[in-house]
């Protein structure tokens, strides 16, 4: 067994938390960039033009991207000889965050559901861990904003549905949301399993690296009609109109129950922030 | 052709009159921020036959709730937050004289529909580009409910900062207009969603 002291994991989420709201990922980077030289509307290619300033002031003043700095959702794929020591591991996470948004100038963007109460330290995360082979703890810290949380959707099909009705979904929620979740965004799309790990899978879809191709040529082909599809609609950056509405569409997909055909979409805004760290 | 356009506040009639969607409106001068939980106090108060703690009399609200500030700074990122969840409040806001409002993502109905009768626009900034926005302000201060942390209501200086009409005095809707032009309606697009 390789101990792995929990001090290390809230040093780890709590730089993790910071950086991620500070720098924007290279992928994204440079799928602004394109967006840039490739949309045609002016007023999107404008939007592109301030959101790549909007980075490097980020980055370089070290104050957040976008003022909601999100509710953290923390992906852990722990080694299965791990062993965690010195307290409590899902507190070490807790401790990690509340110290990242108070030393990072974070804003703390959680509350009571009903009261609206500020928890005032911006957690609980939410915390989704895996037991993987292997002694490394591989910790994934990712801020998700509240504006495009709030345009995702869960749906249970008919099986006879089918693809065209996966793809369906996926064009209905990402046109509903219209210009809500600050366009361009990126779709994950989680097909199969239970109700809650559609869900589950449509947000780890959004981790893969933006502009790497689905290993797996059948979802790269879905994929690239679903981008299409999206794309058509013609919403464009901020929904002021244009060719790129999604900068991405990603698809995981696993078996489910003969009677079912769960299909979630999780929209993604252009601050698609999410930092690693392997203890 | 859409123009760009330099505003200060206190707005007039004719100031948003002349405005039409697509128009890049660059706002300098004082602004005030409230979210959804400042609106419901504003309103409160109002029902109560309070006095309000600002006169938005020809006034430019923006929905910002910012990051903190780092000492030293002004303030933290600053970009609008989704202004769906005002618009319950919006009506009553227009009623008291205010002319513009700055946010992103649709509005009502009822919201672009009161745009028109109390000569009022709506403005977009780009979401998600706090850090950018936050340039732009030079000062900022609580006014209105410090409990409220960043829902509270700031005062803030403002210089250029930039925006797009979104809905004019003429109930015309920039969201609706600028997709239908980059609309494409394949076998994918509309129609499949239609037949749903
Ligand atoms: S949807 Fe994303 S970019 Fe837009 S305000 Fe929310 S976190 Fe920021």
């Amino acid at each position: 067994m390789r101990q792995v002291n929990v001090q290390e994991i809230t040093k780890a989420v709590k730089e993790a938390a910071i950086t991620a709201n500070f720098d924007l990922g290279a992928d994204l980077l440079a799928a602004l960039q394109r967006g840039e030289q490739e949309e045609e509307s002016p007023s999107g290619r404008e939007v592109f033009r301030q959101l790549l300033e909007n980075a490097r002031i980020a980055s370089q003043e070290r104050i957040p991207m976008c003022q909601d700095c999100g509710l953290v959702v923390v992906f852990v794929e722990l080694g299965q000889e791990v062993q965690i020591t010195g307290g409590d591991f899902e507190q070490a996470i807790q401790e990690g965050v509340r110290q990242g948004y108070g030393e990072g100038f974070l804003r703390k963007s959680l509350c009571h559901p009903l009261t609206r109460a500020n928890t005032g330290d911006n957690t609980p995360a939410v915390i989704h861990t895996e037991i993987v082979p292997g002694d490394r703890l591989k910790i994934t810290v990712v801020p998700k904003g509240g504006g495009s949380e709030n345009m995702s959707r869960v749906f249970m099909l008919k099986p006879a549905e089918g693809v065209a009705g996966v793809i369906d979904r996926v064009v209905t929620t990402v046109r509903d949301a219209g210009p809500n979740p600050c366009p361009p965004i990126i779709v994950g799309v989680g097909i199969g399993g239970t109700f809650e790990r559609a869900a589950l899978l449509a947000k780890k879809a959004l981790l893969r690296e933006v502009g790497s191709p689905n290993p797996d040529p059948e979802l790269a082909a879905l994929e690239d009609k679903m981008f299409q599809a999206v794309n058509d609609l013609g919403i464009g950056p901020q929904g002021l109109g244009g060719r790129i509405t999604a900068l991405a569409v990603h698809v995981v997909m696993q078996p489910c129950h003969i009677a079912s055909l769960p299909v979630a979409v999780n929209i993604q805004c252009h601050a698609s922030r999410h930092k690693e760290a392997v203890l | 052709m859409s123009k760009t356009v330099k505003l200060t506040p206190p707005l007039t009639d004719a100031d948003v009159l002349a405005l039409e969607i697509g128009d890049r409106v660059l706002v300098s001068g004082v602004i005030y921020t409230a979210r959804d939980a400042a609106h419901k106090r504003l309103v409160d108060l109002l029902a109560a036959g309070k006095e309000l703690p600002v006169d938005f009399k020809g006034q430019i609200l923006y929905y910002v709730g910012p990051s903190p500030a780092r000492p030293g700074r002004v303030i933290g990122a600053a970009g609008p937050t989704t202004s769906y969840r005002m618009d319950s409040y919006t009506p009553t806001m227009l009623q008291l004289g205010l002319k513009a409002m700055i946010g992103k993502g649709k509005r009502s109905p009822e919201v672009i529909a009161a745009l028109q009768q109390y000569k009022a626009v709506y403005l977009g900034a780009t979401g998600g580009a706090g850090a950018l926005i936050s340039q732009c302000i030079k000062k900022a201060e609580v006014v209105a409910f410090p409990e409220l942390g960043p829902e509270a209501v700031h005062r803030l200086e403002v210089e250029n900062l930039p925006t797009i009409v979104i809905n004019d005095c003429q109930g015309r809707d920039l969201y609706e207009l600028g997709i239908k032009e980059y609309r494409r309606t394949a076998e994918t697009g509309d129609e499949a969603v239609a037949c749903r």
